[in-house]
Parts: C-alpha cells; structure tokens; sequence
C-alpha cells in the first residue's frame, strides 16, 4: 500500500512537471513569469511577490514561476526571445542589473528584442563596513579610495551588475579612477554577506534589504544609500547628502517576448496595472521596503530606452565597456 | 541547558496534529522528488510557495524542512538500486551501493544508508540545536583562501581514492576540470569555451553530467556486453537485512560522514558534495576491508550517506542565524520565511521562538518519520532489480532523460547528456573511473573563484594562502596527504630490504 500510494505521488509530481512545461495559454489569465536568475535573489523575490499578489487578488487564475540563472540575465533573457515568441502568457522579470549585463557580455540579443510591459519597483544601494572597521561614514571611505582604489575591496553581486556600476560611481564621485577599483563579484548574496561579515573585504554593496538585519543586529554599519539628498533621515544616511556625487536606484520591471499581438500586450499591461493597484501588491511592497516605482506602456517603453543609453555611457566612461 | 528547554517547547509545537500531518506531507513529497533525477526539493518548495501561503506559518516551514530532509533520503535509493544520483550530493553513495546492489547486496546498502541518515540527521539537528550560535562565527571567518585550501584537501583525497591507477584517475579528473571551464567567469563576466552557444554560457549542469555518465552510460555499456555475457543480476543474496557484521562495519562511518557533513554545510560555500567525497576517501583509507572496495563495500554507503544527510542540517545553520542561504533549497527556505514577514537572521530567535524550536523540534521527528518509512520500502525496492535487465535499463533511459528534460527544458541538454553517455561508456569500456569527473566540474570553478577572488582582496600576493591559520592548515593537511602514501610505500620498501 506505502509502496504504490509512493508511485502515486511520484507519478503525480512527474505529471506536474511534465504539464508545467508545456502548458499553454488557456482563456483565464494564466500566467508564466520567468525569473532570469537563481531562486533566492532579487528577481526571484520579484516574480514570487508577483505570483503571491496576481493570484490572491484574482487577476491570474495560476501563475507558475520557472528560474533561469545565469550570466545577470544573458542566458533567460535568450530563452525568452529566442523560445517564447509571440507567447502572450509570458513575462520575464529584469532590471537594470540586466540593462549592464547585456552590454558588458555583449550579448547578441538585446531589450529593444523584448515587449516592453511596466517598470515595478525599485530599490536604492547600501554601502557597509564591517561594525568594527575604522571607516564610520561615506567621507572617510571616500577619502580611502582617493588614497589608494585597489585597496579598498568592494564585495557585491556579478561584475558588471548594478552593484559593480554603483561601486565605480562611488569611487569616480569620490575623484579616484574608477577603472582601478579593487571589486570583487560573488554569486548569490549569501557568499558575499560572509565575505563581509567575516572582515574579508573592506566595504560591502548591494541593495538595502539584503543588509537590513545584519545592520539591525549592530553586525554592519550602513554607511550611506544611494537616495537622492532629500530622502535621508538618521537611519537611513544618504551618501549624496554627505557630498558624494552618487544617485542611483536598482530598478525591477517585466517585459514580455517579442511578437506578441496588441491585444496580448495589451491584456498583460492592464493585468500589470490591476496588480500595482491591489491592497495586496501594495502590502508586499511595504513589507519588502520596495520602493514603489509603477510606470507602464509607452512612458516605461520610452525610459527603458533612455535608461540603456545612460548605462552604456557610465559603462564605457569606467571602463567596463569599451566603445 | 536553555536550548534543552527551548528544544522542549519546540515539541509541543512540533506534536501538535496539524504540524505532524505537515511533517509527514514534506517528508513523502521529499522522498519522492529526491527519487528523481533532475527534480530536486528546491524546485518542490518553489512550486509548494504559492500555495502555502495561506497556511499557517510554522506549519508549512516544518513542511519544507521535510522535503529537504526527505529529498536527501530519496536521492540515495536510486544512486544505490539503478546507479542514477537523484542529486549530485548521493554521487559518492552511487559508487559502492550500486556494486553492492549488483552483488546481491542492495538490502543492506538501503538500510545501512536509511540508518546512517538517521543518525547523522539527528546527530546533526543536535548540533544545531546546541553549536548553531558558536559555528556561525567561525563560519563567516572563512575567506576565500581558505575555500581554496579545502578545495586543495578535497582535490588530493578524491583524486588518489578513485580508480587502480593515479594517471587513469588524474586524467578524469581533468576531464572534469576541463568541463567545469565552459561558461561565462564569474569574476570577469566573460564567456570561455561557450562557442556562442547561450545554454552553455551558464556552466554545464551537473546532474546533466551525473546521470549522463552514471546511467547512460551504464545502459550503453551494459546492452554492449550482452552478446558477450549475459550478467546475471540476483535480487537479494544472502540476508536482505543488516547482519552483524554490516552493522559492525557501519558505525563508524556514520559518525566520521557525520562529523565531515555538518561543520562544511555549515559553511555558507561548503556544500554537500565536498563532505560526501571526503567521506568516501576517508572511509577507503581506514578500511580493514580494503579488498571489498570496487566490489561493493557497506563503509563506502554508510559513510558518504550519513555525510550527505548531516550536511543538510549544516545549511539551516547560516540559514536560521544569519540568514544567509548556501544551497538552492535553502534559499527557496528563505523566501517561505519572507513570505510571512519573517527575516531569519540574528534576530528570528529572539522574535520569533516559537517558530524556530518548532522547526528544529520537526526536524527530529522528520527524521524518525523517514527511517519508519523508508525501512519497510527496503524489500520491495530491491524487488526493482529482479526486473529484466532490457526493461530495467530501457527504464533507466526513460527516467535520466526525462528527468534532465524537466530540470533544464532545451535540446542542447539533451545533447549533452547524450555525448555524456558516450563519453561514459567509452571510460568504462577502457577502464577509467568515472566519478573524478564530476568532482572536477564541481570542484574545479569553485576553486578557481575562490583563488581568484583571495588574490583580488590581498593585492595579488600568494602568500594570503599561508598567512591565514584556517588555510595553512588545511594545505599542509593536503600536502600530508599526496606525500604520505609514497613516503610510507618508501618505507616499507626500506623495511623490506632490511628483512
């Protein structure tokens, strides 16, 4: 009996499986979002959250989320046009880490290849210290790199990602020369937490929320976000109010596969907008300390292609991509 | 004491009807997943996070740990019985348990692995019981140089342990290595050895690797044989159970496999294969059996399962204390956690007591529920090996394809476990051991980025390797390691003469 009601769970997880893979776009809003990255991170949360707040607000009757990691976003970004053209049950969620990481891979496939849906939220960078280094606020880590960048040892995520970008901005605000920084990209927030934690490198960078319980536990000490000025409070120190020339958000949108129907992209849109309106996104954004950043249609489409010509410049002027 | 007294309250919470009713859910489902290849319970937990989020918080976290526990279980009945790993972290127990399950001996091997993980579970989620708060200390002390320290260690033990001969043996090794180069660096963001293939540029998978040379080959290489001589595989030879003598060459390899599984999953890039390899190469070296290595030896199952197992109670460790997730698993773990509002970190376990011992407290009965399930499936699993050996094998096939397929939808996998198999079964045929393959491709990169990244941090001066006590050490015990056996053969050759 143990035996065959075994077989039958195991049949039953197969068959899910199998049916996940090939399940098609039925009348009902079913949903398939694609996280281009391991489960656990940002836009893993991103999709999850997404899940959590289509479903219980009835917009979606299922949505599956499926992961793809890889290369900041390279190789799900690929999956999407190159395997998913023209499937209107699909979104892929990006950000501006992926805005980087198509340039410095020069990968073959670009945005401009994407549907463009709506930009979600966004998240502002945390600079930390360890709690016991000498460095108390973003003046003196400033002043550090001035005297020597490859001293100064930046732990982040993937070289090239928002982090790596907001480092070098750091040290160009700070008058170094950005392409000297001593970066040093690890996988996964985990790996680079305990690089931090454990005293391994001088300063950490990456988003607010991946710092907040450590900083809580008095185990980091935040030495700036990269808010604008007029956002600081004494908790939350922003790093341009301290006379470092530094502003920049991580933000997180979807985008859908190209060769859709205006009817597809359409129905996606207000499906997105629905969502970005619901008490339940809402509470997840509040719950997360996502800041709330909902532009959809044309304006998304229009900032989303001013945001890859501002990053290709930062990149080349640091020298992460050669023009 | 005050764990004992947490741990207490941590029971009631535990026993309560519902959340049992969660363990034993989390536990079948787990069993099942870890049965087949491909997918494993960090994808489960994945697809069970939408749907338990209205339940109640404790109970669908017990849940998870189930599954986790429950896929470590499962992933070593399919590595024993029909030589296919369910996760890479039951390779090593794939090593011996399927030679003893070709002797005859598979009941054994199941139930020296069910009970090996048991003890190492419990032993384990003792030690996160009572250690959690002192380990995670000297966890967030290790650097990258000392990652590549025990990279070292793990490189010199596996590479002498496998195979009769050192050149066969280093030259699947770098097979491996060779393997784990294609894809996109991390440190530099460049591709290598992708060819512009996009499904490249994301490593190649292990399990891919795993079940290509393990079972495809296996199944090649076996239809090969067949008009030469017909194998005859006996189901049960001798006593399906556990004989003294087995239980007697058990024990101790469940305490070693424990003791090298839970310190490195602790570690937030430890992991479970490197313990399962460690404990494999131990287990040859100390043997009193030496002769039984390569025909299936019970030391060779108990010591790597029990690894393997004590390594998953190792990753709750950063997981529950700082909220650092080291394994897929882990990391779908935290979001369930997130998902109530609740960040694991320094502070869950004065927030939120109640929840944590709950879990901890679950996590013993999980185990309890695991050895009463899966001893009673003993019988009827090894029956899987009376099947004919055409149909078994066909099943084989089905079953490594299909699982690939769902871990990593695209035709490009499928060709790579195609020419896996090949490649596998052309090592078999010309007598190279397979598994330091796969220890290269997961070894290899992590070495490499570990070095890599120990060098960026110290200017680019090696002698960071040396100066950092943790890294020291384990280099000499490395060096210790390659050197020792030729100085000892030197000696008894010395020793011989003088006779």
């Amino acid at each position: 009996m143990t035996q065959f009601r075994k077989g039958l769970w195991r049949t039953a997880i197969a068959a899910a499986a199998v049916a996940g893979f090939v399940g098609t776009a039925a009348a009902q809003m079913e949903l398939k979002i694609m996280a281009p990255a391991a489960p656990g991170g940002g836009w893993d949360q991103t999709a999850r959250s997404m899940q959590q707040a289509l479903t219980q607000s009835g917009i979606a009757k299922s949505v599956q989320v499926t992961n793809v990691p890889g290369a900041g976003g390279s190789i799900g970004i690929a999956q999407l046009v190159n395997n998913s053209k023209g499937d209107g049950s699909q979104l892929m969620v990006m950000g501006y880490v992926m805005v980087g990481a198509l340039l410095t891979n020069k990968s073959p496939i670009t945005l401009d290849q994407t549907t463009p849906i709506a930009r979600l939220t966004a998240e502002y960078e945390a600079i930390v210290v360890p709690a016991n280094s000498p460095i108390k606020d973003a003046k003196e880590l400033a002043a550090a790199i001035k005297a020597d960048p490859a001293k100064v040892t930046w732990a982040g995520g993937s070289a090239g990602g928002v982090d790596h970008i907001a480092a070098a901005l750091f040290a160009k605000a700070a008058g170094a020369d950005p392409t000297k920084i001593n970066y040093i990209p690890f996988s996964g927030g985990g790996e680079a937490l305990a690089a931090i934690l454990g005293g391994k490198v001088t300063a950490g960078i990456s988003g607010y929320g991946e710092f907040e319980s450590q900083i809580k536990a008095g185990k980091l000490r935040l030495i700036g976000l990269t808010t604008p000025a007029d956002k600081a409070t004494a908790d939350m120190p922003s790093i341009k109010a301290q006379g470092i020339d530094l502003e920049i958000a991580n933000w997180r949108a979807v985008v859908a596969p190209p060769g859709i129907s205006a009817d597809q992209k359409k129905a996606l849109t207000d499906a997105m907008d629905k969502m970005a309106k619901s008490k339940e996104w809402q509470e997840i954004l509040k719950a997360k300390g996502w800041e709330d950043a909902y532009q959809s249609g044309d304006a998304f489409a229009k900032s989303l292609a001013e945001e890859q010509t501002r990053t290709k410049e930062v990149l080349t002027s640091v020298g992460l991509v050669k023009s | 004491m005050e764990a004992f007294v947490s741990l207490a309250h941590g029971l009631t919470v535990a026993i309560q009807p519902m959340n049992l009713l969660f363990a034993l859910i989390g536990v079948l489902l787990g069993t099942a997943v870890g049965v087949l290849p491909g997918i494993g319970p960090a994808l489960t937990v994945a697809l069970l996070l939408p749907i338990t989020f209205k339940l109640d918080p404790a109970g669908s976290i017990i849940m998870f740990a189930g599954i986790y526990y429950g896929g470590m279980y499962g992933g070593s009945t399919t590595a024993i019985l029909i030589n296919t790993p369910g996760e890479s972290a039951s390779m090593a127990t794939a090593l011996e348990g399927n030679l003893m399950a070709k002797a005859g001996r598979g009941g054994p091997a199941l139930a020296t692995s069910a009970i090996g993980s048991f003890v190492a579970g419990t032993i384990a989620t003792l030690g996160l019981t009572l250690l959690a708060p002192y380990l995670v200390e000297l966890a967030v002390r290790f650097g990258p140089e000392d990652y590549f320290a025990l990279m070292c260690v793990a490189f010199v033990t596996v590479s002498a342990t496998f195979g009769d001969s050192p050149v066969r043996g280093l030259t699947s090794l770098f097979i491996g290595l060779l393997l784990g180069l294609v894809g996109i660096d991390i440190l530099s963001g460049q591709s290598r050895l992708s060819f512009g293939v996009p499904e490249l540029y994301d490593n190649i998978e292990v399990t891919t690797l795993a079940v290509g040379l393990f079972a495809v080959g296996e199944a090649l290489y076996v239809a090969s044989r067949r008009h030469i001589h017909e194998e005859k595989l006996e189901a049960v030879r001798g006593s399906l159970w556990m004989t003294k003598e087995d239980w007697k060459r058990s024990w101790k390899p469940w305490l070693r496999g424990t003791l090298y599984g839970f310190p490195i999953g602790a570690l937030p890039a430890g992991g479970a294969e490197i313990p399962t390899f460690l404990s494999y190469a131990t287990e040859k070296r100390l043997t009193k059996h030496p002769e039984d290595f390569g025909k299936g030896a019970i030391e060779g199952v108990a010591g790597p399962e029990a690894a393997n197992n004590a390594s998953a109670a190792g990753t709750l460790v950063p997981l529950l204390t700082l909220g650092l997730p080291t394994s897929a698993t882990a990391a779908m773990m935290l979001a369930g956690f997130q998902q109530y509002g609740l960040n694991p970190g320094p502070l869950l376990f004065a927030e939120r007591p109640d929840l944590v011992w709950g879990l901890i407290a679950s996590l013993f009965i999980a185990n309890g529920m695991l050895l009463v399930l899966n001893l009673p499936l003993v019988g009827l699993w090894v029956r899987l090996l009376s099947i004919p050996q055409p149909w078994l094998y066909a099943g084989i096939l089905v079953f490594a394809t299909m699982g690939t397929i769902a871990a990593n939808p695209s035709p490009v996998e499928l060709v790579m476990l195609t020419v896996f198999g090949v490649l596998g079964f052309l090592m078999r045929r010309f007598d190279f051991p397979i598994a330091p393959v796969v220890v290269g491709l997961i070894l290899g990169p992590v070495a490499e980025s570990q070095l890599r990244r120990a060098l960026s941090i110290s200017l680019g001066d090696p002698m960071v390797l040396l100066e950092s006590p943790i890294s020291a050490t384990l280099l000499f015990i490395a060096l210790v390691a390659l050197v020792a056996p030729f100085v000892l053969k030197g000696l008894g050759r010395f020793k011989a003469v003088e006779d």
